[in-house]
């Protein structure tokens, strides 16, 4: 069993103003089989924690410590972070000029493994998964991300996380822009993944939608760059019925 | 049917990209910042920061932002260029010139000032029975065959040549495997140098040139492909770090001719580059390609002409070209003419760049001049991107090395190019040059 946690995390951006702190103090203990749930409004601050793990360089760490099983996260470059397990389905994928999906699979996987894959396994595992999240075989050819629809990016963030197997998945906004269908299949996907035991899930997003396909164990709410409440998946019930209005502080001052 | 019927005028797009951005990187240590930007003044852009205010389309005509709205207008038709065989008729250069504008001429090393009487690189000749392999006199009937100089340092080559070396393909022979001129560079005096190559007619052969060594050249390539041949000319230029080289390949295609042109620029410091390809007779098809691969300080253009002269032909341009370092420069202008005969002309064309560092420029000019409505097609694309830091994170997030994630994405942009050679052996090598390419840059 692994552990991802995350210790009084405070983390800052550059911006034209000057720095700006965006996460102020976020404590959080994932174990393999977990599924957390990090609900909270726009600019909350729940994408840089996201990004801030995966070690996207717009982040700097002003405090605090992440570590998996007990190695400093904080200290490894992206890959490594990547390779130690830590899986990021982004939020905005990139498109990769001159880059098929067949070849930058093989290589991002032969990357994590540290070796390559078994050419006639990989084919199939390849082809099997991207039938499951009904991707169309010819996108095995196109550049990555190229020209991909919103709802295409993410199955294609999915597949990624089927078949690299990672210890920890950061679901970035994984379920936004996607309609019911599509939000169904990208859900299974996970699932499918999860409940193979390896695997514990930080998934992030603004609307409690998806959480009727994947169910959280824990749910946290993030405001102002830190949880201001945790608790089981009742909580994101409550969330659907209130919204966020009770966190915010204009909302608080009109109910005083 | 035509698709552009409507359409007869000169359509003239420039697309110039400069990345000068620092941004924090991922892997690796900030830089400081730096604000320079080659070539953008603060009236806007000015399109030749080599040879100061004196392009065309430079100084003050660069304020009025449109294209040919300025003081200096570049020639209006590429029908109405010079050309000639003695270098006095084009006179002295410049700069101003719309095909030297963004060439710097001083690092030309003398070949639009001096005689050209250097040596020239040695020429090895390596081809399978059945092709004649000659050197032939400045009075001999194929000298001529197939092209004019267009610029003052071609027909400066055309004056100064001693000899020349001849290859031919005899007329219904299939050559297998592919003839090499290897060109080994030994001297750093301003040479000439003249090759003709001959595909007769129903002949199918390949051959490269293949450019290595240090030298200063001018070089003209004549290349004659005769009615019903199947030619394959792939020039690549593998030259050490110091080389100066220009090259004006001229292609006279016959009828229902097939032609594939292959420009491989890869070492050198200044390499100028002008294939054009003129058909002669209908039916004709020509494909050009072209892969350059520029480091910090290089200097790689490449000015390609396809002249459609004739009804019913065909052509097909793409070139692909990386950059990286700082000042790394490349320069890419597609002229394609379509003339009033030339009805039913097929033609496309599409250059792509890739910056993979901040420092480096790349021009790229598509132009298409249409004389007649009566086309099945005619269009170009040209798009210039950026390796950037994003791209980077996402591959890195995905466990894989900072290096290898530019190896991937470069080899995996140039592959498309290098596939087309179709000489096993030349593809191997030039993977792995474009391979060493990255690795030299170990800088990141």
């Amino acid at each position: 069993m692994s552990t991802l946690e995350i210790k009084d995390l405070h983390v800052s951006i550059e911006t034209e103003q000057g720095r700006k702190p965006i996460l102020k103090g976020v404590s959080l203990t994932i174990n393999t089989g977990e599924t957390h749930a990090i609900m909270g409004p726009n600019g909350s601050g729940k994408s840089t924690l996201a990004s801030t793990i995966a070690g996207h360089p717009r982040y700097s760490v002003d405090s605090g410590s992440i570590t998996l099983d007990g190695e400093d996260v904080l200290a490894m470059s992206v890959d490594e972070r990547a390779r130690a397990g830590l899986f990021l389905a982004m939020q905005y994928p990139v498109e990769v000029p001159g880059v098929t999906m067949t070849n930058f699979l093989r290589t991002a996987k032969t990357a994590l493994d540290g070796e390559a894959p078994s050419l006639r396994h990989w084919t199939k595992d390849v082809k099997a998964a991207m039938a499951d999240l009904r991707i169309d075989a010819d996108f095995a050819q196109r550049n990555v991300n190229e020209g991909f629809s919103g709802g295409e990016k993410k199955r294609v963030e999915i597949l990624q996380l089927e078949l690299f197997h990672p210890k920890f998945a950061i679901l970035d906004e994984t379920d936004s822009g996607l309609d019911v269908d599509a939000l169904k299949i990208v859900s299974e996907g996970v699932n499918r993944e999860h409940s193979k035991g390896g695997m514990g899930t930080l998934l992030i997003t603004h609307y409690t939608r998806i959480l009727r396909y994947i169910k959280p164990d824990y749910v946290h709410v993030f405001v102002d760059g830190h949880i201001a409440e945790q608790g089981g998946p009742e909580l994101a019930d409550r969330l659907e019925e209130e919204g966020y209005d009770r966190f915010t502080g204009a909302n608080a001052a009109a109910g005083a | 049917m035509s698709k552009l019927n409507d359409v007869v005028e000169t359509v003239t797009e420039k697309v110039s990209n400069v990345v000068e951005e620092v941004k924090a990187k991922v892997g690796s240590p900030t830089e400081t910042s730096r604000v320079r930007i080659d070539g953008f003044t603060e009236e806007g852009e000015n399109l030749s920061p080599l040879n100061e205010d004196s392009s065309p389309l430079g100084g003050d005509s660069s304020k009025s932002h449109s294209h040919g709205g300025g003081e200096g207008i570049p020639d209006s038709s590429r029908a109405g260029r010079t050309t000639s065989f003695h270098r006095a008729d084009f006179g002295k250069l410049t700069g101003r010139e719309e095909d030297w504008r963004f060439t710097p001429l001083k690092r030309l090393r003398g070949l639009h000032t001096a005689d050209l009487d250097g040596t020239a690189p040695e020429l090895a000749v390596v081809a399978p029975d059945g092709v004649r392999v000659e050197s032939i006199a400045r009075t001999d009937a194929r000298i001529g065959s197939a092209g004019i100089p267009e610029d003052r340092v071609a027909a400066a080559a055309w004056e100064d040549f001693r000899e020349a070396t001849s290859v031919t393909i005899p007329a219904d022979t299939v050559i297998e495997g592919s003839v090499t001129l290897t060109i080994n560079g030994v001297s750093k005096d301003p040479a000439a140098q003249h090759i003709v190559i001959t595909a007769e007619k129903f002949s199918k052969g390949v051959v490269v040139l293949d450019h290595k060594g240090s030298a200063v050249l001018s070089q003209n390539v004549e290349i004659v492909v005769g009615d019903g041949a199947e030619l394959t000319v792939v020039s690549v230029q593998d030259w050490d770090d110091d080389a100066v080289h220009a090259s004006a390949q001229y292609a006279k295609i016959g009828r229902d001719a097939k032609f594939k042109h292959v420009v491989v620029s890869l070492g050198g410091d200044l390499v100028r580059v002008t294939p054009s390809s003129k058909f002669t007779a209908t039916g004709g098809d020509v494909e050009m390609f072209g892969l350059y691969y520029a480091d910090a300080g290089q200097h790689l253009e490449q000015r390609l002409f396809v002249d459609h002269a004739e009804a019913n032909c065909k052509s097909r341009v793409m070139y692909k070209g990386a950059l990286q370092g700082r000042d790394a420069h490349t320069v890419w202008v597609g002229d394609v003419l379509i003339r009033k005969e030339a009805e039913g002309t097929d033609t496309y064309e599409v250059n792509r760049n890739l910056l993979l560092t901040e420092g480096g420029r790349a021009d790229s000019v598509p132009n298409l001049e249409i004389e007649t409505g009566l086309i099945e097609g005619a269009g170009h694309a040209s798009a210039t991107g950026r390796f950037d830091d994003e791209h980077l994170f996402y591959l890195m997030a995905r466990g894989i090395p900072e290096d290898a994630a530019r190896r991937l994405v470069v080899r995996g942009f140039l592959t498309e190019i290098i596939q087309q050679i179709k000489v096993p052996a030349l593809e191997e090598r030039l993977t792995d040059a474009v391979e060493r390419e990255l690795e030299a840059s170990g800088a990141y």
